[in-house]
């Protein structure tokens, strides 16, 4: 395989850790001290512009972090914007939770400096015994054979499961044939049984076929269904068929 | 000095780490607690005399003989020893959150930090910096994180107590100085 030429991979590359920021508070941090604002009246609508600025400049606005907080900031922008009674108390400063945060964060860039500081003097002195790191070697060329690769890839293509699929057919139903039949029958008797009517066995094709022939019958005045109560046996008579149709 | 202190001399001598009062103890159950603090204390006010080239520290909750201050730069140029790599900002930042919060889990690294921090919670555990301490209640049980002796010994602590205290820090949000004195 070809490595990507450096400047194509610099610019498809994905922003993980950058020199100049540990992350977008620390990059809001430094806005909020280059302009020397009160963090507490923080002025969003131009931080939230040099933000974007800052990150489209960078590159990082492919960064999901500092994606995300130029979402919120642009949030907290429009929110600001929204029309609001003069002394209303339920106002609640959408730029609180931010400030809440970057405060907590500046508290941490000030451990930061002193754990620093901490560990650059503690390295001035030696221990016995004192074992270096050992250094970060980078990874040995991949070697790979074709037949390897081959088998890999089966072995992971015979992970994927089957995709279960459920098939939908069309099952018409027959109600034409369903209706002939209740027809026929009532022609010989005056009254049926449910069970006269589907058959044995029935499927819930039939059922269903059976169910709508009766209703369309019932409605055109062929026949009268009743039934004593829920779940009672079905009767259908027969019904001397009206003249007006 | 006393054989006591001589002996103690000895074990340090041989340990590549900070040895406890515990520890030393076993050199001698007969002697005690006591008489190891003040076996250490002869010791180490024998080696501050100015007549040596290391000193005695009370460090990660034990005693370490380091050589002094002054000597790090010879000692380095001539790659006897070398100095620690530095930690990375977001290394430190990790670390500050975990000393301060533990037992912490990532989840909250990641939100006071603003960014994805697994990789860096990763990396100081690999260093023995931190380590998974227990598991917290919740979804999915989170490991929780604390930072180990290793993390005192890095930074020349004696314990946790010595950090500054959050009190102490200036929350109020200070213009860029042009020369910080700290």
């Amino acid at each position: 395989m070809t490595a990507l030429p450096p400047t194509a991979q610099d610019q498809a590359g994905f922003v993980v850790e950058l020199e100049q920021f540990s992350g977008p508070l620390d990059l809001l941090l430094h806005l909020i001290r280059e302009d020397e604002v009160d963090i507490t009246d923080l002025p969003i609508a131009k931080i939230a512009d040099q933000f974007l600025a800052v990150i489209n400049e960078l590159r990082l606005n492919q960064a999901a972090d500092y994606l995300e907080m130029a979402a919120r900031l642009l949030r907290i922008k429009a929110q600001m914007l929204l029309p609001r009674h003069v002394g209303d108390d339920e106002w609640e400063d959408p730029r609180a939770e931010l400030v809440r945060r970057v405060l907590e964060y500046q508290q941490i860039r000030e451990l930061v400096e002193w754990l620093g500081a901490a560990a650059a003097r503690r390295a001035e002195q030696f221990g016995r015994g004192f074992s270096p790191e050992p250094p970060t070697v980078p990874p040995a060329p991949l070697v790979i054979d074709l037949n390897d690769l081959l088998a890999a890839a089966e072995r992971v293509i015979a992970l994927i499961p089957e995709p279960v699929l459920h098939r939908v057919v069309p099952r018409p139903l027959d109600v034409e044939g369903a209706t002939a039949r209740i027809e026929a029958l009532l022609a010989e008797r005056a009254a049926l049984g449910w069970g006269d009517v589907v058959g044995e066995r029935p499927t819930i094709v039939d059922v269903l076929s059976a169910f709508i022939a009766l209703l369309e019958l019932a409605k055109r005045g062929a026949l009268r269904v009743h039934q004593e109560g829920p779940f009672a046996p079905i009767q259908i008579r027969r019904e001397s068929p009206r003249e007006a149709r | 000095m006393s054989p006591l202190a001589k002996l103690v001399e000895a074990a340090l001598f041989a340990s590549a780490r900070p040895l406890t009062v515990e520890e030393l103890v076993t050199l001698d159950p007969q002697a005690g607690a006591a008489a190891v603090r003040a076996a250490l204390v002869e010791l180490r006010n024998a080696f501050a005399t100015g007549d040596h080239g290391v000193e005695l520290i009370e460090i990660a909750q034990g005693w370490q003989f380091l050589t002094q201050r002054e000597y790090a730069e010879a000692i380095d140029r001539a790659q006897f020893a070398l100095r620690p790599r530095r930690l990375s900002p977001a290394a430190l930042e990790t670390l500050a959150i975990i000393a301060y919060r533990q037992p912490v889990g990532r989840s909250e690294v990641d939100e006071i930090r603003g960014v994805d921090s697994g990789a860096v919670i990763d990396k100081l555990a690999e260093r023995g910096l931190v380590e998974v301490v227990t598991r917290g209640e919740g979804l999915g049980r989170p490991l929780l994180y604390g930072t180990t002796p290793q993390f005192l010994e890095i930074l020349g602590l004696k314990d946790l107590d010595e950090l500054p205290r959050l009190e102490e820090l200036s929350v109020a949000l200070r213009p860029p100085a042009p020369a910080e004195p700290e």
